[in-house]
């Protein structure tokens, strides 16, 4: 089975964004990145479906050159080979244009499953890989906590709101959105990283410029909106005036 | 027009949709009027229901291979509705089904998505979408690019349902979609519950959320406790449902649930941004924390700065007072 999983660079969870001078970006220069968290899930159930079924593992990331050090790290954790559609512009672009490039560079692969995460921890769209099966001709499902292969088929468990599941089906090829938690991650062994020296980075220029859907006219940090009333005394002083208040005044009780 | 595309399942409307009728209506900002379309099969009531609503009109887009929620069906149905209406937008609850049909909606009508949209305004007579970037720590003001109709989905609990104002009886009209079944791939199975005590938070008035400040399992019973003497449902932050004290369905957050009820209790709950934009949205919001520098607090409108081991019994006495 010949496996694609893209995956994103983000900033860190830990990293404190300020404003670029036009205040339409963040300053880029200053960020250090990680793998986007669903992807690492992503290519975690990619690395186990090639365990089971046999086949391939290709890693696909869209941006500038930095994007390569997620791409080695995916190469150390066991992936096969990389696919980097390669272009300034998509550093900071939109889903859209992502997976426009994406599609281009992969296309000639005939890839029969396609896997990245439900979304990003950056510009948190959660667009990129159902617009990428569109483009691929793909059916797809998303938020995906399970991935069972049969007979040309996928069946998958999707993840719905308020505690329920489902099981869907569909032909192979097949793209699929895989939710954080669906299974343990692994961790690059020194043996990995050095064997992810030698493996192969195809990098793909777009043919077309990267175009995004929808533009950003300015970044601004959450305002605080709220007057919280603090209320003070014993715990059963203030215990008594909270429920006083959320009756009288809130009339939520 | 606006069109609002309704999301029900087995004939019962998620409250969502009317969050997303109040978007809409703020958004057209009466220049424009506001249509919804529900679609499925059987969904006449959802249909009355959304005719009670200040809008045009009410597309009932009723077929069978409707009948259960598919992507490929759903794209379909919603690019018929919406190539017959040319709205100017499409507003859509941020639910999970529509994260998974309406990107590729938006592919195959080739025009601009927008998601998790915050709020809604105009710059120079141009409607202009706010929304949460890097993880909630800033919000971006975003504009649509290339032609209409632009589509937009609505974080759930980010516009009040009861914003959305009420009409004197909107028409509904039938609609039958061209949807061929030889295209339809995927085939899905009936939803289904992993616990049988599951619960949707989404749609609990009250709610009582603990977080790591709970320090130990068996405190958890102090905190039902409470939930019960609120007549809430209990929740938890992430690291309360990592760590399996109470099952994921009942976790809030970004990798979560998200909530608006009306009455939200954090109880020893720091407020991290995955947190928050969670249940940011409920209507009054409890703050309990023995850390007076918890962001929770800046959300809350009401505070206590205490030991919840306190707090918590002398609340429940008082409500268990009546």
């Amino acid at each position: 089975m010949k496996i694609a999983v893209c995956i994103k660079q983000v900033p860190t969870r830990e990293w404190q964004p300020r404003l670029s001078d036009d205040r339409t970006w963040v300053r880029d220069t200053e960020i250090s990145y990680e793998m986007n968290e669903p992807d690492a899930y992503a290519l975690e159930e990619a690395l186990r479906l090639k365990e089971k079924h046999g086949g391939e593992v290709v890693v696909v990331s869209a941006g500038p050159s930095r994007v390569q050090q997620v791409i080695r790290e995916a190469l150390a954790r066991g992936a096969d080979r990389a696919i980097h559609a390669q272009d300034d512009a998509l550093g900071r672009a939109d889903a859209w244009a992502a997976a426009a490039a994406v599609a281009e560079a992969v296309r000639p692969e005939q890839f029969d499953v396609v896997l990245t995460g439900l979304q990003s921890d950056d510009q948190g769209h959660a667009q990129f890989g159902p617009v990428l099966a569109e483009r691929l001709g793909m059916p797809h499902s998303t938020i995906i906590m399970e991935v069972l292969v049969a007979d040309g088929h996928l069946r998958v468990k999707r993840e719905l709101e308020g505690g329920w599941f489902q099981y869907l089906s569909m032909p192979l090829p097949a793209l699929l959105t895989i939710q954080s938690g669906i299974n343990q991650l692994r961790y690059a062994t020194l043996k990995g990283i050095m064997a992810a020296k030698k493996k192969d980075i195809r990098v793909v220029t777009p043919d077309a410029p990267v175009t995004s859907r929808q533009r950003v006219l300015s970044l601004s940090v959450p305002q605080k909106s709220k007057q919280t009333a603090m209320i003070t005394g014993s715990p059963a002083d203030a215990a008594k005036e909270l429920v006083r208040r959320l009756r009288e005044e809130a009339r939520v009780l | 027009m606006i069109l609002v595309i309704a999301e029900q399942r087995d004939g019962r409307l998620n409250r969502a949709t009317w969050e997303a009728i109040a978007a809409a209506q703020q958004l057209a900002d009466g220049d424009e009027p506001v249509g919804v379309a529900v679609l499925g099969s059987g969904i006449d009531a959802a249909a009355a229901e959304l005719a009670a609503a200040d809008v045009s009109s009410v597309w009932a887009v009723n077929h069978v291979l409707l009948a259960s929620y598919t992507p490929d069906a759903f794209v379909a149905a919603a690019a018929d509705v919406i190539t017959a209406l040319s709205p100017s937008h499409v507003c859509l609850p941020h639910s999970y089904q529509t994260r998974d049909f309406a990107p590729v909606l938006a592919a195959r009508l080739d025009r601009a998505l927008i998601t998790d949209v915050i709020g809604v305004g105009r710059r120079d007579g141009a409607p202009v979408f706010t929304r949460p970037m890097f993880q909630g720590k800033l919000v971006a003001e975003v504009v649509a690019e290339g032609a209409a109709p632009h589509l937009v989905s609505c974080q759930i609990g980010a516009f009040r349902a009861d914003a959305a104002r009420r009409g004197s009886g909107a028409p509904v009209i039938a609609h039958v979609p061209v949807i061929d079944s030889a295209a339809l791939r995927q085939r899905a199975e009936a939803p289904f519950q992993e616990t049988k005590a599951a619960v949707d938070l989404s749609q609990a008035e009250r709610i009582v959320a603990v977080g790591r400040g709970i320090k130990a399992q068996e405190h958890l019973t102090m905190a039902q406790a409470l939930a019960d003497a609120f007549g809430a449902e209990l929740a938890a932050s992430r690291p309360i449902c990592d760590n399996g004290w109470l099952p994921m369905e009942r976790q809030i957050g970004s990798s979560g649930q998200t909530v608006a009820p009306k009455l939200y209790v954090a109880v020893g709950i720091s407020g991290a941004i995955q947190h928050l934009v969670g249940m940011k949205g409920a209507r009054t919001i409890v703050a309990i924390n023995k850390d007076a520098e918890a962001p929770m607090f800046e959300v809350a409108d009401y505070g206590i700065v205490g030991d919840l081991f306190e707090v918590g019994p002398a609340l429940i006495a008082e409500l268990r007072k009546g």
